[in-house]
C-alpha cells in the first residue's frame, strides 16, 4: 500500500506544518540515532561490583524469583539436580544447544535427563544461560541465537538461568551497550528478552497469581570465578 | 468495537448501582493507587524522568515522518515487513491478507487495545479464522462476548465469582461441579486451556509498547508471558501499533520504561519486556518466520498541530483511569469504547468525533489527579476543556447549558449588575441553607441536587470576601 504511505507521511507534515525534513534536520535525526548516551540512571545503583550483585540478588528474589550463589561452574549439575529435588520435578530438562552448558560435568548427575534444542509442549523445565543480569531491578537479558532458544524461557513450567557474577551490569543501557560491542553492526537478536521474575497475572481482583502463561518458577545459579 | 459513547449518562448511572461491578472497582484504590505511590517514592528520581520521557516523546513526534521512514528500513534490512494503514480498514484487510496467504485457521493475541480500536476478532472472525485472545483478562472478557474494561487489565470490572461462572460456562469438556473458588485455579484452568492454542495457531499478533527506530524493534511489556508464546511459537508475528508508537534509540525506551510499569501497577518492571526485531534468523532454531509491523494512522497525524497533540505522547499506562473519580466510580463499559477515564475522554472525541464522544470530556471533576499522576505529563483537564470549548462551539452542547451559559454571559458582561445578582443569589442561598449549612433542593438544578446536597454560601460573594481580604482596612461592606 504505497499510496497509503506517502498519504500517511504528508499528513503528518502537513500536522507539523513542514515538508519533508532538509539535508540538515537528517543529519541531526541521523546523530540522536546515533547518541546512546544513557539517560537518567537511579542513583540506587552507584554501587561496587559486588554492591550489584547483591542490589541484582535482592531485587530478583523481590520479584520472586530465587537465587542460588555457586563458587564455580563445576557445581551446576549438583545445583541443578538438587532443585529439581527439592521441588519433586521431573528431572528430564531441555537444554540450550549451547557449548558452554554441554560441557559441563553432567555426568556427575546421571539421572538428569538433557534434551537440547528449542522447548516443546512437553517440556517441563528448561535451562539457558544468560547475556546479562540488570542489577537496577533484578532483572535477566535472554538474548535468542542458535544457543539460546527463546521458547525456553516461555514454555517450560520451570526456568532455570545460569548467570556469571561478571555478567551482572548497572542498567539496561549497559545490556544495550554490551550488545552492540559484542555483535556488531546488526546487534540486535530476533528477541530479547528482559525478564524480571517468572510469570504472573493480577487480572483476578488484582491478587497476584504465578505461572499465569509462562513459568510458574524462575530459578537463577549465580555462578562466581570463570566467566558464564 | 462499536462505540455506545452517546449513552454515556445512562450507562453511567447504571453503573453505579451495579453492586459486583461497584465491588470490583473498590479493588482499583487498595490495588494500584497504593503501589504506584509506593513505587513512586522508591524512586527519588521518578519527577526527573517523568519530565525526561516526555520530551523524548515530542521529539519524537515533532519528527515523526522521518523517525517512521528510518524505523521501516530498519525493519525491512532485517527481512521484516511493514504495512502503512490509514484507516481500521486499510488495517484490518492488510492482517486478513496476511493470515489468507498462510492458510491461517486460528491466530493468538496478546492483548492489543488498537486491536480493540480497529474491530479486528469481529472481522477476522467473520472472515473464519478464529482469534484466541492469550491475556487471562483479554480471555476472560472474550468468553462474555464483553469489550475491555480498562486498557491494562479488560477484566478489572468482574469479580472472581464472576469469572469461576464464566469458565464454567465457556471452558468446555471439564467436570461441571468442578472447584472453581480461588484465583489460583482459575488462573491455571486458562493457562491450560490455552496452552495448545499458543502451538497450533499460525500467526500470532500483538500491540507493541514501543518502536524503535534505531533497530526496527518493537518491544512488547507483559507480566503473563502470553504475548511472548503468542510471537514466538507461530509462524508469523504481526506486531498492530499506532504511528505514535515510535522512539528514536534503545537508550529512550530504557528511559520510559522505567515510568511505565510503576505508572501502570506500581511495579518496578514488568515481568516480560521484549524487544523483537525482525523474523528468526538462519541459524536460530526458534522464533517466527515472518514479521510483520502494521503501523496505524486512523485519526492521529490529524492530531498534530493541533491543542490534542499531548495526547500521543500516551503510553497507555492506565494511571490517569485508576486515580480518577469518575473511571473509579463507573467502570470502563460506561464510556462506551475502548479508551476509557482520562486518556478516553481526550482521545475518544479524536478518533470517533466529538458528536459521538462529546459526553465524555464532560464526565470530569477537573480535580487534576490524571494529570498529576500520568507519566508523561499530558494535559489532560486542560485538553477535556478544549473538547467542551469545541462541543459548543458546534453547538452540540445540551439546550440547556448553552440557556445556562448564555444567561451568565449576559450577567458577566455587566460588572456592576453581575455583583448585584451574585450578591442577591448568595444572601438567598445562605438563607436557604439555614443552620443546616446545606441546600437540599434548588429550582432549576434539581437533577444537580436530585443526588447531592450543594454546601450553602456564607451569604457573602467571592469579591466581596476578596475585597475584605485585600484591604483589611476598608469598612465592612463599603466596597462591593
Amino acid at each position: 500500500m504505497t499510496g497509503g504511505r506517502e498519504q500517511m507521511l504528508d499528513s503528518i507534515r502537513r500536522g507539523l506544518g513542514r515538508g519533508p525534513l532538509g539535508e540538515a534536520g537528517k543529519a541531526a535525526i541521523a546523530a540522536r540515532l546515533d547518541d546512546h548516551r544513557a539517560g537518567i540512571i537511579p542513583a540506587r545503583t552507584r554501587r561496587d561490583p559486588a554492591g550489584l550483585i547483591e542490589l541484582f540478588i535482592e531485587l530478583a528474589v523481590g520479584a520472586a524469583a530465587t537465587v542460588e550463589r555457586l563458587d564455580g561452574p563445576r557445581r551446576i549439575p549438583i545445583a541443578v539436580a538438587d532443585y529439581l529435588a527439592a521441588h519433586d520435578l521431573p528431572r528430564d530438562l531441555v537444554m540450550a544447544p549451547d557449548p558452554w552448558l554441554d560441557r559441563l560435568l553432567w555426568a556427575e548427575r546421571p539421572k538428569l535427563k538433557l534434551r537440547p534444542g528449542r522447548a516443546l509442549a512437553t517440556d517441563a523445565t528448561g535451562i539457558a544461560r544468560a547475556f546479562a543480569g540488570v542489577a537496577e531491578t533484578g532483572t535477566l537479558a535472554m538474548v535468542s541465537s542458535e544457543t539460546s532458544p527463546s521458547t525456553i524461557s516461555f514454555v517450560p513450567d520451570t526456568h532455570i538461568v545460569v548467570l556469571g557474577a561478571s555478567r551482572i551490569v548497572v542498567s539496561c543501557e549497559e545490556v544495550f551497550a554490551r550488545l552492540r560491542r559484542e555483535a556488531g553492526a546488526a546487534f540486535m537478536p530476533r528477541s530479547l528478552h528482559l525478564i524480571t521474575g517468572p510469570s504472573r497475572t493480577g487480572d483476578i481482583e488484582q491478587r497476584i497469581v504465578l505461572g499465569a502463561h509462562g513459568p510458574r518458577r524462575l530459578h537463577i545459579l549465580l555462578v562466581d570465578g570463570t566467566e558464564a | 468495537m462499536q462505540p455506545t459513547t452517546k449513552d454515556f449518562p445512562e450507562n453511567a448511572r447504571r453503573a453505579l448501582g451495579d453492586v459486583p461491578l461497584q465491588a470490583a472497582l473498590g479493588n482499583i484504590a487498595r490495588g494500584w493507587q497504593e503501589k504506584r505511590t509506593q513505587a513512586v517514592a522508591a524512586l527519588p528520581e521518578f519527577e526527573a524522568l517523568r519530565t525526561a520521557a516526555a520530551a523524548i516523546k515530542d521529539h519524537t513526534i515533532a519528527h515523526l515522518d522521518e523517525y517512521l521512514e528510518r524505523f521501516e528500513s530498519r525493519v525491512t534490512e532485517q527481512g521484516g515487513t511493514v504495512h502503512w494503514c490509514r484507516s481500521a480498514e486499510e488495517a484490518r484487510h492488510t492482517i486478513l491478507a496476511i493470515c489468507h496467504r498462510l492458510n491461517a485457521r486460528t491466530v493468538t493475541k496478546g492483548k492489543s487495545m488498537v486491536a480493540e480500536e480497529i474491530g479486528l476478532n469481529d472481522f477476522l472472525g467473520g472472515h473464519g479464522i478464529a482469534p484466541v485472545e492469550t491475556d487471562l483478562g483479554e480471555h476472560i472478557i472474550q468468553l462474555r462476548k464483553e469489550a475491555p474494561s480498562h486498557i491494562i487489565a479488560p477484566a478489572v470490572h468482574l469479580t472472581q465469582a464472576q469469572v469461576a461462572e464464566t469458565f464454567r460456562a465457556g471452558h468446555h469438556g471439564l467436570p461441571t461441579n468442578r472447584r472453581l473458588d480461588d484465583a489460583r485455579v482459575l488462573v491455571d484452568e486458562a493457562r491450560n486451556v490455552l496452552r495448545p492454542r499458543y502451538f497450533a495457531a499460525e500467526v500470532g499478533i500483538t500491540g507493541a509498547n514501543f518502536l524503535v527506530a534505531e533497530t526496527g524493534s518493537a518491544v512488547i511489556v507483559t507480566n503473563e508471558g502470553n504475548a511472548d508464546l503468542t510471537q514466538l511459537l507461530p509462524k508469523a508475528h504481526i506486531v498492530l501499533a499506532g504511528i505514535e508508537k515510535l522512539v528514536p534509540t534503545l537508550e529512550d525506551a530504557a528511559t520510559i520504561l522505567r515510568v511505565l510499569a510503576r505508572s501502570a501497577t506500581g511495579q518496578e518492571m514488568a515481568a516480560y519486556t521484549t524487544f523483537a526485531t525482525g523474523p528468526r534468523r538462519a541459524r536460530d532454531v526458534d522464533g517466527p518466520e515472518e514479521f510483520h509491523v502494521v503501523l496505524l494512522d486512523n485519526g492521529r497525524s490529524a492530531l498534530l498541530g493541533t491543542e490534542f497533540q499531548d495526547i500521543l505522547r500516551c503510553i497507555r499506562c492506565g494511571a490517569c483511569l485508576n486515580h480518577c473519580p469518575v473511571y473509579t466510580g463507573i467502570g470502563g463499559h460506561a464510556y462506551g469504547w475502548v479508551y476509557t477515564g482520562p486518556m478516553g475522554a481526550v482521545l475518544t472525541p479524536a478518533l470517533l468525533g466529538v458528536a459521538e464522544a462529546g459526553h465524555l470530556p464532560n464526565a470530569s471533576t477537573f480535580c487534576g489527579r490524571c494529570e498529576s499522576v500520568c507519566p508523561m505529563r499530558i494535559p489532560l483537564p486542560k485538553m477535556m476543556r478544549h473538547w467542551r470549548e469545541r462541543e459548543f462551539a458546534a453547538h452540540l452542547a445540551p439546550h440547556a447549558i448553552r440557556r445556562g451559559l448564555s444567561w451568565w454571559a449576559f450577567f458577566a458582561r455587566r460588572p456592576a449588575l453581575y455583583r448585584a445578582a451574585a450578591g442577591a443569589l448568595a444572601r438567598w442561598l445562605a438563607l436557604m441553607g439555614g443552620r443546616l449549612g446545606y441546600v437540599r433542593t434548588l429550582p432549576l438544578a434539581g437533577g444537580w441536587t436530585a443526588v447531592r446536597d450543594m454546601p450553602a454560601p456564607s451569604g457573602r460573594t467571592f469579591q466581596q470576601l476578596w475585597a475584605m481580604r485585600a484591604q483589611p482596612a476598608a469598612k465592612k461592606g463599603s466596597r462591593p
